[in-house]
């Protein structure tokens, strides 16, 4: 049977990844953990993370599981989501900046305030609800998911813009940032797929049906 | 095209059951939160809220046990409010499923708590809960104040102070009742809701009063609420959350359809 690891350090909605998981791919064993040996002999692995960036990298580290994530990150298909996005990113400016794992080059930065939108109404920080998924580079976690589907975010810091190649989606709001990208064998997104209801599990599948490769 | 505004039904839980009363009298009963939960899901809710309304902490098993059967299979952002005192309420909602909690008078007793709340757990779980009701004598200018039990308690404290600091001690959203109008079916308290949504750069979400879909309409385009919240008219079915969408989005309105 196929394993997935969810990469358990204390931060992260869990609860709710898991029984995605297990509802997107009733065949897959589902492995919630903070242990390194059984999240290196997974096939896949998850890295979920909620809150604030210092709580979470003092998290992975105390957990002991900056090495093992960098490990991970040289082979195995990983999925970062929300805040594990951009802990795989190098700096973050929240909390003052941030050191990150410095996996994909790139860094995580705020919303301006007092943005608004086409009706002139203010944008309100945190970016909160569902909003579209622009696909832009073909990418395997979005097979039969539909052009601009909308997907559940919850976040004040975003990936600033990178490379196009490496970008798989974008949102407006109201400057398109990188919701989605894709690094090796590493995809990272910024809504939560786990709670996005149908398109959501359908990206978790397609993820677990992804070799890292393609 | 952009951020949709969001249609939030809520359920208010009393002892395992769906109940709604108008101003806190007159309990009716709506049926099992689980399956009307899985119904709001299927017709398109973007998010559901549960008010555990039950009195006494003995019962406090029965909310969780609701989102765990809730969060098994429904996967959208759930909220639950109600008898939030301390952090380890809060760590066992997130635990059985929740995705925020809503906290109420808790924050009116130690305002600290939204501060390390939102410390412990982050901004984007914490969400406020504000009763406000109009104070003001007629003829003067608009002023709101916060009410405690149900609307029956004043605590002299100003709506707009109260949700500008919960908003400076880490609350990331709020969720706006008018007490004035809760139960009333006679539409969102619209100046109140916009007062708070221009002092505040959280979303807010507007609750208490929906009694037609037009009201859910001026709510955001008049009340500038980034989410409408309403109970009574989708749990006894006179509409449907994609009912109220269709409406929304045909008054120009950006929705999840």
């Amino acid at each position: 049977m196929a394993t997935v690891a969810v990469i358990d350090y204390g931060m992260g909605n869990i609860h709710s990844i898991e029984k995605a998981l297990k509802t997107a791919s009733p065949d897959t064993s589902i492995i919630v953990t903070a242990d390194k040996n059984t999240i290196l002999s997974a096939d896949h692995v998850v890295f979920p993370g909620v809150g604030a960036i210092r709580d979470c990298m003092l998290a992975i580290h105390n957990a002991g599981l900056d090495e093992t994530i960098k490990q991970v990150a040289k082979n195995k298909p990983l999925l970062g989501i929300c805040i594990g996005m951009q802990a795989l990113l190098t700096h973050s400016d929240e909390n003052g900046g941030v050191k990150c794992l410095g996996i994909i080059p790139g860094n995580s930065v705020k919303f301006p305030s007092n943005s608004k939108d086409e009706h002139n109404n203010k944008l309100k920080i945190p970016h909160m609800g569902w909003n579209e998924v622009i696909q832009g580079n073909e990418n395997p976690l979005f097979m039969d998911i539909k052009q601009n589907e909308r997907f559940y975010f919850v976040h004040s810091y975003h990936a600033e813009k990178m490379n196009d190649e490496h970008v798989s989606a974008t949102t407006n709001y109201p400057e398109p940032f990188p919701c989605a990208i894709k690094w090796k064998n590493i995809v990272a997104v910024q809504f939560h797929p786990e709670k996005s209801q149908h398109a959501g599990l359908q990206l978790l599948k397609n993820f677990l049906n992804w070799d890292g490769q393609s | 095209m952009g951020l949709a505004k969001r249609i939030i039904p809520c359920l208010d839980v009393d002892n395992g059951r769906v109940v709604k009363g108008v101003q806190f009298v007159d309990i009716r009963d709506a049926g099992d939160p689980v399956e009307v939960a899985r119904r709001y899901d299927r017709e398109g809710a973007d998010e559901i809220t549960f008010l555990d309304i039950t009195a006494t902490s003995d019962n406090r098993d029965t909310i969780v046990h609701v989102i765990e059967q809730v969060a098994d299979e429904v996967f959208i952002p759930l909220t639950v409010g109600g008898g939030i005192r301390e952090l380890a309420d809060i760590s066992r909602m997130l635990k059985a499923g929740a995705d925020k909690v809503g906290i109420n008078s808790a924050a009116i007793f130690n305002p600290n708590f939204v501060k390390e709340a939102a410390a412990r757990f982050g901004s984007q779980c914490i969400v406020v809960a504000i009763d406000a009701k109009a104070v003001n004598k007629p003829n003067e200018p608009k002023r709101w104040e916060i009410f405690t039990h149900g609307g029956r308690r004043p605590t002299g404290i100003d709506a707009i102070e109260w949700a500008i600091k919960m908003v400076n001690f880490g609350a990331g959203e709020i969720l706006l009742t008018s007490m004035d109008r809760d139960g009333t079916k006679i539409g969102f308290d619209l100046e109140l809701t916009r007062a708070i949504s221009d002092a505040v750069e959280v979303p807010v979400i507007a609750s208490g009063g929906v009694g037609t879909l037009d009201h859910l309409v001026e709510g955001v385009t008049k009340g500038k609420a980034d989410a409408v919240l309403a109970a009574s008219i989708f749990h006894f079915a006179e509409f449907s959350i994609g009912e109220a969408k269709q409406h929304m989005q045909n008054n120009g309105i950006e929705v999840r359809l």
